[in-house]
């Protein structure tokens, strides 16, 4: 297992260094130093051996993170376990950056203590740590019940909430976040299109509620036979949608999902990821962008771009930018455009056209003339025209059904929790080509 | 909370300061001090002078101070071991706190302190924290157990800690159960010793199976890397198990999900392979490795890198995926090149064009590696899917047009393999490549260029001035060799015209050069030339052999450990872990596949390739006509040793040859010092020949008949030569365990300890599984029998001879070398009986050229049924029998550790004191050892 965790500064300087197991010398933490942070090249690879010992490796901001081992480890368990690491550091004191680890360094090493056993992660749910480990030390004095309470949480089999938990107002949050990704031909020709979906949920819940949530996956729907509600039908106008495939965080009962199609489960307090998921099928498209790109000979280039969206006509999309690359000889852009502002930036090589908002069914469009100093260099390879965006709704087509609280033991019902559902769909890569 | 002011205290006298403070009576003074002490510690400063007073800390019932001092002790307490006893008081009652979390943190502590003496009073805690009624602490000490292995294993085992270990199996807390399943893995891991391995019976898997529904994410990652190494009993276990873990595959942690497919890959060898269990499971498979391919960079790298080795093993599992490999923009570096490998081996007839066109893209990126890694990729493809051969080359060649340096060269080179691939074909892009001469300044890309000179030199018209351009350019030694065979190649074609080009290069290569590969093939090629041409001609332009399609393929018996090492670091570097991992005792149960796979399943393997053992030394190219010389050294040792040292040699290439790292000269001196100062030879017993580990024959042949022939011990390391140690020894078989014998005798006046060995790389991997055993001291005069179990996962390489083995042992003296030879029938496997079938098929599928027949004795005349059944002692199968025209044949299979099989015909004439052997194997190497050892058995009975 993992014999040793380092953290280093960008200039390659320690901040953290705890060593699990017996194997891993203190040449080790100079070892990655010299080999890996000071090496010129790029990383290569995020697994790198030195001299027999292998070192697991990731950035995050300007700090290095690096598990070490000797022995043939699970890699997917390691590189997970950096990240979580991240996270559970995140939680506790905000942005991963040399000045708040050295601010809590001893923080860090108490969670390090508690979160890896000779190498083994253990549980490092934050919810749970923060019960017993705390930024102003360790609470010393606590009762003989709150102990027992503490182990048996930390080793429970609902490790991700604490019992006992109490809101006066329960009330719980539905994010459906989807990246939608596209590659375009110039002819309107979808090469490729999935949306990576993510559904995020705030839960302020009083006890230990069982939670059911149910979407509007195809799968479900037709083995429950239900015929398709037309209140139910989603803003792109699908009933059902194919979700190609999901993955869910620890809470869910994945012996329930893979027999009966069901999502159940106890959710962890507060905010967290309960699933993901993919798409690829009939993915409603808000954007389409239709280039005009015409070389007028050697000097001058006219460029036209027109997107249209399509999408409800009362639903407003946001923070709209399109980049247009130009050709790396380009020495002067005119740009005409009816809304928004555009501008060219010479050190991106690109037209930024930027859009408040736009509403559904409509069209903007704008058109450039490009001059160019004549170079004999090789053709210009036309990088794809690129789109950012946000709009109010699942690309993918996905609804919550329903979200069902039972908390037999407290006295409040599903009806009384106050529940809020929002969608946003965003671009991933959003490209074009011209 | 500013904690960052102590990792800037860097004045004089800081040590002194510290000690002050931790002594001081203010609690928050300690505990600042404390604190400074280990941000010192962080950045490496040695601050273990201050031990005695960080110790005295540690009374306290505050339990961040406690915490701080104990990761102060973890650190320190090996430098200074007598006073780490010192804490162990505090650990003790520690131990018997009220407080859950302090006794775990005593015990967790406890085993960190890596000192010996501790561990005697770590004993009763740890006994008492196994039962504690709070699961945290039970967890905690599970992992203890671990700790403690790793500093004492026998204490361990004497202690009954395994047993009380396997009975938290049970435990009612999950995450006691992983943390068990965790250390008893780790303990069979590490441990050569029976005790030790961890029993897994259908009961503890059921309680696995239990345990992983309601454990903590990392603690499923323990019990599906646990449950990948059992072996169910029966297609329904292994299915059974199989639909249990299917559920993981949707956990949202890559680590499970990747442990969950090594399951279930592993468990799909043993359900039928028609099944439509399996279709099925294969198309539950794609979805979820897909989905890692969203996740953080690095994760993704290592999901590729499996990716990598499941389709390879199972290509259809992602056969309709191929878009989701394309490269993105901002993959990094590591990631493209991953993707683009899986691009390729996905690559079939039906996606080729959209394959090619995104290769175009890449080619034009503008990292280095990843164009290069592109075009070769576009030549891959080409040699895979002869439909789209002819785009491939148009596309190299537009790419040529690019003019961009290494491009172009690396075009040539895929283009050489394409000519290989397809000859008389797509020569007519010749002139293109000519047209780029000047700009290939890279080895390899010159090489190919001069080989398709050579090889197509009448359809170029100025041959004979390229090659002379590049004769120019001669004393670039990567490529002398090519330059020299194209050379000769057109001679042989256009004799008239090069007659003087061909003499300068053969007197370059004979007269001008210090490199004996290239002087021996130009002495070769002289003589072939001047007294044979039309021989010369045959051999030099002989036909080629064809490249196989798939180039890059992983060699099937690597492929099949490396997919029961999924998600594992192994699978990430696609090496078995006993290349980067040390001293590793594997147990052999776990890298193995059922045998079905193994045997080769043409379709889902592609295992029809040949099972040469994959780190053995890269075969001879075929152009090149003669093997290198890298024995003419060991030849000539042999020459001198049988000189002066008389008794008959018939194996001349069995003495040893000098390895780089020994040094030649020093085994050449030892064997004349054994000589003139070391015992002199026994009549019948060949002391001194033997300790210069000579003459295998000769050994054998002294043999006493046992189940497994075990040669009589020989003097491996004389007296003399090890100041006072003798060594001899021989290699057993017992209970499928192999063994070396050691029989040490100090012969020096002062006593001897601290006994260690280590081996060398050797051909079959052997290396020590468990440390020398040496009861210690070894008093002068004083014998010692001991034997070392000897795994077969160490680090290969190919020796010469090949069953050479090189040994150093150490002891509180020196460090001592010396070699020996292993017996082949050491390396034959017990599952060494081939199916009829398979075995039919593989004769018939190895090429006749790699049959070699022998005339062996047969002294006592023995009947067929007594040669098969003592050869099957020795782990040599007899397969069939049958009688031909009044004589028996039986036919036979081996196995050697390393995968390779052989196959064997033994012809018996009745009453005849010979008999015929004809062996057939892909490993032409090993025929030698093998016939030697038939005779041996034989002549043993």
């Amino acid at each position: 297992m993992i014999g040793g965790l380092f953290i280093y500064n960008h200039k390659g300087e320690v901040l953290i260094s705890r060593v699990y197991r017996d194997d891993i010398g203190r040449n080790a933490v100079d070892a990655f130093r010299v080999n890996v942070i000071h090496a010129r090249q790029q990383v290569r690879s995020p697994v790198t051996n030195i001299a027999r010992t292998s070192f697991f490796h990731i950035k995050r901001s300007n700090i290095w993170l690096a598990c070490v081992t000797k022995q043939n480890v699970n890699a997917g368990l390691v590189f997970e376990f950096l990240n979580k690491m991240v996270e559970v550091m995140q939680s506790y004191f905000g942005k991963i950056s040399e000045d708040n680890i050295k601010n809590n360094f001893v923080l860090i090493y108490e969670l390090l203590d508690e979160i890896l056993d000779f190498g083994y992660p253990q549980n490092a749910d934050t919810s749970i740590l923060k019960t017993f480990i705390t930024q102003t030390g360790i609470k010393a004095q606590v009762t003989k019940e709150e102990q027992s309470q503490i182990t048996s949480q930390v080793t429970g089999q609902i490790s991700w909430r604490r019992e006992g938990i109490k809101y006066r107002r329960n009330e719980l949050f539905l994010d459906v976040l989807e990246n939608v990704n596209l590659l375009m031909s110039p002819q309107g020709q979808v090469l490729s299109a999935h949306v990576a979906g993510r559904i995020v949920m705030k839960s302020y819940l009083s006890g230990m509620p069982e939670c059911k949530f149910g979407i509007n996956d195809k799968l479900v729907l037709d083995k429950s036979g239900r015929s398709d509600d037309p209140s139910k039908v989603s803003a792109t106008g699908k009933a059902s949608i194919a979700i190609d495939d999901c993955t869910f965080h620890q809470c869910v009962r994945l012996s329930k999902f893979e027999t009966e199609h069901s999502i159940s489960f106890i959710p962890p307090d507060g905010e967290y990821e309960l699933m993901r998921y993919r798409t690829t099928k009939d993915i409603s498209l808000p954007f389409r962008v239709i280039p005009l790109v015409r070389e007028v000979g050697r000097t001058k280039m006219e460029v036209k771009v027109v997107i249209k969206s399509n999408f409800k006509p009362s639903l407003l999309a946001q923070k709209i930018e399109v980049r247009i690359p130009t050709p790396l000889n380009t020495s002067g852009v005119q740009v005409i455009c009816m809304k928004g502002k555009a501008k060219y930036k010479a050190s991106e090589n690109a037209i930024v056209w930027k859009l408040k908002r736009m509403g559904g069914m409509k069209e903007s469009q704008i058109s450039a003339e490009i001059e160019l100093l004549p170079s004999d260099k090789k053709k210009w390879s036309r990088p794809p025209i690129s789109m950012n965006f946000e709009v109010p709704f699942a690309p993918s087509g996905l609804k919550v059904r329903y979200l069902k609280v039972f908390e037999p033991k407290l006295n409040y019902s599903d009806h009384d929790v106050i529940k809020w559902v929002r969608y946003i769909g965003r671009s991933g890569l959003y490209e074009t080509r011209c | 909370m500013t904690d960052s002011k102590y990792f800037t205290t860097t004045k004089k006298g800081e040590i002194f300061e510290l000690k002050n403070e931790l002594n001081s009576d203010k609690k928050e003074k300690k505990k600042e001090a404390v604190k400074k002490v280990i941000a010192s510690m962080t950045v490496g400063k040695d601050v273990s002078a201050l031990f005695p007073d960080v110790v005295n800390c540690m009374q306290t019932d505050n339990l961040e101070l406690k915490k701080l001092v104990y990761l102060y002790l973890m650190n320190y307490a090996k430098s200074q071991p007598d006073m780490a006893i010192m804490a162990v008081n505090t650990f003790v009652k520690d131990c018997e706190d009220t407080n859950p979390l302090i006794r775990a943190l005593a015990v967790r502590t406890m085993g960190c302190i890596r000192v010996d003496k501790i561990t005697e009073y770590l004993c009763e805690p740890l006994r008492k924290c196994l039962k504690d009624e709070d699961p945290y602490v039970r967890k905690t000490a599970a992992v203890c157990v671990a700790k403690l292995h790793d500093i004492n294993a026998q204490l361990v085992e004497d202690q009954g800690f395994l047993d009380q270990l396997r009975e938290l199996l049970s435990d009612s807390n999950p995450m006691v159960v992983a943390n068990a399943v965790a250390a008893l893995s780790e303990i069979s891991d590490t441990s050569p010793s029976p005790a030790a391995q961890m029993e897994m019976n259908q009961q503890t898997i059921n309680k696995l199976l239990a345990a992983l529904n309601e454990c903590t994410e990392w603690g499923q990652i323990f019990i599906l890397d646990a449950l990948s190494n059992y072996v169910p009993k029966d297609d329904r276990e292994a299915q059974s198990i199989c639909e249990r873990v299917t559920p993981r595959l949707a956990h949202s942690n890559a680590g499970v999900v990747l442990s969950a497919v090594k399951v279930l890959m592993k468990g799909m060898e043993y359900v039928g392979m028609e099944s439509e269990f399996v279709t099925t499971l294969q198309k539950k498979l794609a979805p979820p490795l897909v989905t890692l391919l969203s996740s953080e960079p690095e994760v993704q790298y290592v999901a590729l890198r499996n990716i990598n080795l499941i389709v390879q093993k199972r290509p259809d599992i992602l056969k309709h995926e191929m878009k989701v490999f394309f490269v993105k923009y901002n993959d990094p570096i590591y990631v493209k090149l991953e993707k683009l490998d899986i691009m390729i081996r996905l690559a079939t007839q039906e996606n080729i064009a959209q394959v090619l066109a995104e290769l175009k893209e890449y080619a034009t990126e503008v990292d280095v590696d990843f164009v290069r890694k592109s075009v070769r990729a576009i030549g891959r493809c080409a040699i895979k899917v002869e439909q789209a051969a002819e785009r491939c080359v148009s596309t190299l060649l537009d790419l040529i047009q690019t003019k961009v340096n290494y491009v172009v060269q690396e075009a040539i080179v895929v283009i050489k393999d394409i000519f290989r691939k397809y000859p008389n074909k797509y020569e007519s892009i010749i002139s293109t490549l000519c047209e780029n001469l000047e700009s290939l300044d890279e080895p390899d890309a010159r090489a190919s260029m001069i080989w398709i000179v050579g090889e197509y030199a009448e359809r170029i018209d100025n041959a004979d001035e390229l090659l002379e351009s590049f004769l120019e350019g001669f004393h670039d030694e990567s490529t002398q060799l090519q330059l020299l065979t194209a050379i000769v190649k057109l001679f042989l074609k256009k004799p008239t015209e090069t007659q003087e080009l061909v003499q300068q290069v053969l007197s370059l290569a004979t007269q001008d050069s210090d490199n004996p590969d290239l002087r021996d093939r130009g002495y070769i090629y002289w003589r072939l030339l001047s007294t044979d041409p039309a021989a010369a001609k045959e051999v030099v332009l002989a036909e080629k052999p064809l490249i196989s399609s798939e180039t890059d393929r992983l060699e099937p018996t690597l492929l099949d450990e490396l997919i029961c090492y999924i998600a594992s670091l192994a699978s990430v570097y696609h090496k078995p872990p006993s290349a980067f991992v040390e001293g590793q005792a594997l147990v052999v149960r776990k890298t193995q596949l059922p045998v079905r796979s193994a045997s080769g399943e043409p379709g889902a393997t592609g295992a029809t390739e040949s099972p040469v053992p994959q780190q053995a030394q890269p075969v001879q190219q075929q152009q090149s006509v003669i093997p290198s010389h890298d024995t003419a050294m060991g030849d000539l040792l042999g020459d001198l040793l049988s000189m002066d040292l008389n008794p008959p040699q018939q194996q001349m290439s069995m003495t040893p040859a000098p390895q780089q790292d020994m040094g030649g000269m020093d085994l050449l001196g030892g064997g004349l010092d054994s000589l003139l100062g070391g015992p002199s030879p026994v009549a019948g017993m060949p002391a001194s020949q033997a300790s210069m580990g000579g003459g295998l024959g000769d050994i054998l042949g002294l043999g006493i008949s046992s189940t497994t022939y075990v040669p009589p011990k020989q003097v491996w390391l004389p007296a003399p030569k090890a100041k006072g140690l003798e060594v001899s020894g021989t290699f057993s078989i017992r209970q499928n365990v192999r063994y070396m014998d050691l029989t040490l005798k100090n012969n020096a006046m002062a006593p001897m300890g601290d006994f260690a060995i280590q081996f060398n790389k050797n051909s079959f991997g052997l290396s020590p599984a468990s440390a020398l055993q040496v009861p210690s001291p070894l008093s002068p005069g004083q014998t010692a029998d001991v034997t070392l179990p000897l795994g077969t996962n160490g680090p290969v390489q190919k020796m010469d001879p090949l069953m050479n083995l090189q040994v150093a042992m150490k002891n509180n003296i020196d460090v001592f070398y010396f070699s020996c030879l292993i017996p082949i029938h050491l390396l034959f496997t017990e599952d060494g009986q081939m199916d009829r079938k398979v075995f039919l098929a593989t004769w018939k599928d190895i090429p006749d050229s790699n049959e070699v027949q022998k005339e062996i004795a047969n002294p006592n005349q023995l009947d067929p049924k007594g040669i098969s059944d003592k050869l099957q002692q020795s782990f040599i199968f007899t397969i069939a029998q049958r009688n031909v025209d009044g004589r028996d044949m039986l036919y036979q299979s081996l196995k050697l550790t390393n995968g390779i099989w052989v196959l064997a015909e033994l012809k018996i004439q009745p009453r005849s004191p010979t008999m015929t052997l004809s062996l057939k194997t892909r490993a032409l190497d090993v025929i030698p050892q093998v016939q030697q050892a038939y005779e041996l058995i034989i002549a043993n009975m």
